[in-house]
């Protein structure tokens, strides 16, 4: 009798390890793309909208945090808070009351600043349609197994979202753009997060497949701002960025929380205006999403386990290499 | 004097009839406003309207839109030349008279409406030479396919087969088919199937293992339709393939290659590497056999107080520090931050790194799922590179000076480095099937007949990822109509329309040397056509806007014109009207 009841704990002892690892195998091939990338956004200039450096900063850290490296980020800030005449403290940006976090830190990389943020260059970021002058760290050099984030903040409205003061990009013209990176391949699925005033005309007109889009607010709402610091005199941060911030602090790169979790956040009682998502273009089921999928970076790593036997001596360089020592340092082409 | 009110408007209807000359000049007046308002609207219909209409056009040169849509249905087929050698004793002189003998096969795939694959082996079947026939008297399996290369070497594509028979010693008992390192493999057949038998049943028997060797040494299907997945969307197949197409890296023109030494110890080791004559002697014959695949570049860089992310474990029972499987995936981020690239090309980067651990945390091994040691030391990452950890602590002992020098064994590493690359660039190591020996790849770290294989599925790949961005880009400058097409963007388009042409039909006679180069051509000039700075549409008016542009331009302008065109009508209408009353 004990026998049998041994053999019944054993037996499912080893039923439940093999799901384990099915599963742990099922969740390396689930999501199938090996790299991320991120396009962050700050459509505004100046003073007054300082909130939304903030807001894209704060994102950037996050990001960096759960581990995408800069080379995979390109960052479109205007760039003119830190070092702006009216800032108290210089060459820093806080997002939180009472300067408790100065975001600016001292590794930001800007890739497009101040008039380089346009709609044009957002676009042909997107699409990939540079100049071949370009340099690497201004290209989105995505494949078909990327996932990307994208974040845009500023001042928006139904069906637009406006640059720099100046021009705007319609809610046409960035379905268009994704369709072409979906022709392209540019991409496996992509986020994307709008936080302006009614937030929600901007996803509106998508229609390539794998999109997934949150924003923080309903047509015909306002994105309202968080707190203002009294000593710095402006708004440091928009509400639906705060609360999505302070969600995103919680997340480390091993954790499983999935995308539902993320569409709550910021409930109306917080935020004030309705926060909406678009999962309708989305192949995979939203819970079945880690929110590391595209804040993080979390590499697929496979074991080598063969090797090849090499027997022959190295050749001796003549000329060139005589008069080099044993140490290599720097780059050596 | 007659009254000429039939001309006056109605509200000059009182018949003027005592002064005729001034009831004429109303008259020539009012011919010559009518005169002139038709003018104008002549003038502004038929100069206007076509100017404004050709100075707001945007320039489209030509397309070849009729050879782009042949191009969307797309037909490939892929002929391999195969040649099976009878040596003496596997076939009897009945059968041996009707040889040599050529057959023709055929396979028709159906891979989705708009694309459609067909396999065509060509089959020659012969008898084996005298020099051939000593060649295959060699002691070793090895030794006889090197003889046999010098005697004759197979074009790029082609593969022979040599039917030994049962009583040979070439192969050892258990293995039925030997693959060599160039084009060649050997096929041991029993010696009760040939008796008795035409060579027709002869052939018919053999068919499911030279079907086999086919598998393995040139085109498979399922490696062609892995390689289409840029134009058609497979739904996954096993979990093998999914991450066989997750692993390699997609066809591209370049690729650069970065070896970096990470040392976050340098006040215990001071380390020495041989990069350039290691990766001159053990990598650089692999790039330059892959010459017609892609160009590469290489690189190297020594990296000091790079650590890992992950604090290893310490393992009491084998007193070593262990890396498990799963926290290797958080290895990679900190670390690639600092690794450089190089600005200028927007090439894909393969890194390979060597950390040597720090002295407080050695030896330092990784362990697989069920905690044993991997022998490499090593592990990959798809689509960017692989990670190797060399253990110094054997080198000294404990009484040593700190720094110590030390010479890392490149061979070592280059074996390892090499295993990786070969895996990330596709050449598909697949299981062979059982009775299968594979030899091993040599000192260019890739047979011939990987090569082959390589350069089919790039060939496809090329072919099916250019036809993708031509169809799409046409569609795209056909949906908007706004875009500008310069000349050179036709250009390249038909450039590349020609060279997919080619290509498509090179893969048919089988060349694939040719074919490879054209579909590089392909899809060189495709990207440039799709990926042109000046294809940028930011031409999006929604209708509200274009009237609001529009109208304040032209509504006054056109009113006058209108309501006197108006009033030219009515006035006709009334003198059509007067006359019929005048008739009656």
């Amino acid at each position: 009798m004990e026998m049998l009841t041994l053999l019944c704990l054993f037996s499912t002892y080893l039923l439940a390890s093999s799901i384990n690892i099915e599963e742990n195998a099922g969740q390396f091939f689930s999501s199938g793309h090996t790299n991320n990338w991120a396009v962050l956004v700050c459509t505004s200039r100046f003073w007054f909208n300082y909130r939304h450096v903030a807001n894209t900063l704060s994102v950037y850290r996050s990001v960096k945090r759960l581990g995408i490296p800069d080379s995979h980020i390109v960052l479109m800030l205007a760039d003119d808070m830190a070092c702006n005449h009216r800032n108290p403290k210089p060459a820093t940006v806080f997002s939180h009351k009472n300067m408790e976090l100065n975001v600016y830190g001292d590794d930001v990389e800007v890739d497009y600043r101040g008039y380089e943020v346009t709609v044009e260059n957002f676009l042909r970021v997107l699409t990939g349609r540079l100049p071949p002058s370009t340099p690497r760290s201004k290209r989105l050099l995505s494949d078909d197994r990327s996932n990307i984030l994208i974040y845009l903040t500023g001042h928006g409205g139904n069906g637009f979202l406006k640059f720099q003061d100046s021009e705007e990009i319609s809610n046409v013209e960035l379905a268009d753009a994704f369709e072409q990176m979906w022709q392209k391949r540019r991409y496996n699925e992509l986020l994307f997060i709008i936080d302006t005033c009614q937030g929600a005309s901007m996803y509106e007109r998508f229609y390539s497949p794998n999109l997934m889009a949150l924003a923080s607010s309903q047509v015909g709402e306002d994105s309202l701002s968080h707190q203002p610091d009294l000593a710095i005199g402006v708004h440091l941060m928009d509400r639906y960025t705060f609360y999505l911030l302070e969600f995103l602090e919680d997340i480390h790169p091993a954790s499983k929380t999935n995308m539902n979790d993320l569409f709550k956040v910021c409930p109306k009682s917080h935020c004030v205006s309705t926060p909406g998502h678009r999962t309708d273009l989305f192949l995979r089921d939203p819970g079945s999403v880690l929110v590391t999928d595209f804040f993080g970076s979390v590499r697929k790593v496979e074991l080598t386990m063969e090797t090849i036997n090499l027997t022959g001596h190295i050749k001796q360089w003549e000329e060139s290499t005589s008069l080099r020592t044993g140490r290599a340092r720097g780059i050596v082409a | 004097m007659r009254c000429v009110f039939s001309l006056l408007s109605a509200e000059q209807s009182q018949p003027v009839c005592q002064n005729a000359s001034f009831i004429m000049k109303i008259i020539v007046k009012r011919r010559r406003g009518h005169l002139a308002a038709l003018s104008i609207a002549a003038v502004v219909i038929m100069v206007g309207v076509p100017l404004w209409w050709r100075t707001t056009e945007t320039y489209r040169a030509w397309l070849p839109v009729s050879q782009i849509q042949e191009l969307s249905k797309l037909q490939l087929q892929l002929s391999a030349d195969v040649e099976v050698v009878f040596s003496r004793g596997t076939v009897t002189p009945e059968q041996q008279k009707k040889l040599p003998l050529t057959q023709t096969q055929d396979e028709e795939h159906r891979v989705d409406e708009d694309t459609a694959l067909s396999y065509r082996y060509e089959t020659r079947y012969r008898t084996a030479t005298v020099m051939e026939e000593d060649a295959l008297n060699q002691p070793t399996a090895a030794e006889a396919d090197l003889s046999l290369h010098t005697l004759s070497e197979s074009p790029c594509g082609s593969l022979v087969v040599y039917v030994i028979p049962e009583s040979s010693t070439l192969l050892p008992q258990d293995v039925d088919v030997y693959i060599g390192r160039r084009r060649t493999a050997f096929l041991r057949i029993g010696a009760k199937m040939r008796v008795g038998r035409t060579l027709e049943q002869l052939l018919a028997h053999m068919e499911p293992r030279v079907k086999q060797v086919l598998q393995v040494m040139s085109f498979s299907h399922t490696d062609i339709t892995a390689a289409l997945s840029d134009r058609v969307r497979l739904s996954p197949g096993n979990k093998e393939s999914i991450a066989d197409s997750m692993r390699a890296f997609k066809s591209s023109p370049g690729y650069e290659i970065t070896f970096s030494l990470l040392n976050p110890d340098p006040k215990s080791h001071r380390l020495h590497w041989d990069i350039e004559g290691a990766a001159q002697t053990y990598i650089q014959p692999l790039l330059t056999k892959l010459a017609p695949v892609a160009n590469f570049s290489m690189d190297s860089q020594t990296l000091y107080y790079a650590v890992l992310g992950v604090s290893p474990r310490f393992d009491s029972s084998r007193s070593t520090y262990t890396l498990n499987a799963d926290s290797l995936a958080h290895v990679i981020n900190p670390v690639e931050a600092r690794l450089g690239s190089n600005a200028a090309s927007s090439n894909p980067v393969l890194n390979f790194l060597l950390y040597v651990p720090d002295a407080h945390h050695s030896p330092l091994y990784i362990h697989d799922r069920k905690k044993q040691e991997v022998p490499s030391n090593a592990f990959h990452s798809p689509r960017w590179g692989g990670i190797m950890v060399y253990n110094v602590n054997d080198f000294y002992g404990p009484e040593a000076v700190f720094p110590v020098d030390i010479n890392i064994d490149m061979a070592k590493v280059m074996g390892v480095f090499l295993a990786q690359l070969r895996l990330l660039l596709g050449v598909q190591s697949s299981s062979a099937p059982p009775g299968f020996l594979v030899a091993p790849c040599g000192t260019a770290g890739l047979a011939d007949w990987e090569l082959d294989r390589l350069m089919w599925s790039r060939s496809v790949e090329n072919v099916a990822t250019a036809t993708t961005t031509i169809t799409s880009l046409a569609q795209l400058l056909d949906q908007i109509g706004n875009i500008v097409i310069n000349d050179n963007i036709a250009e390249q388009v038909s450039s590349a329309v020609t060279s997919l042409q080619l290509a498509v039909a090179e893969l048919e006679s089988g060349n694939l040397g040719f074919a490879l180069q054209y579909s590089k051509e392909a899809i060189l000039a495709s990207e440039r056509a799709f990926f042109d700075p000046s294809l940028l549409h930011l031409l999006y008016f929604p209708d509200d806007q274009k009237f609001a542009i529009y109208i304040p331009l032209f509504l006054p302008m056109c009113v006058p014109i209108l309501l006197s065109l108006l009033k030219i009508i009515s006035d006709a209408r009334q003198k059509r009207r007067d006359k019929q009353a005048k008739k009656d």
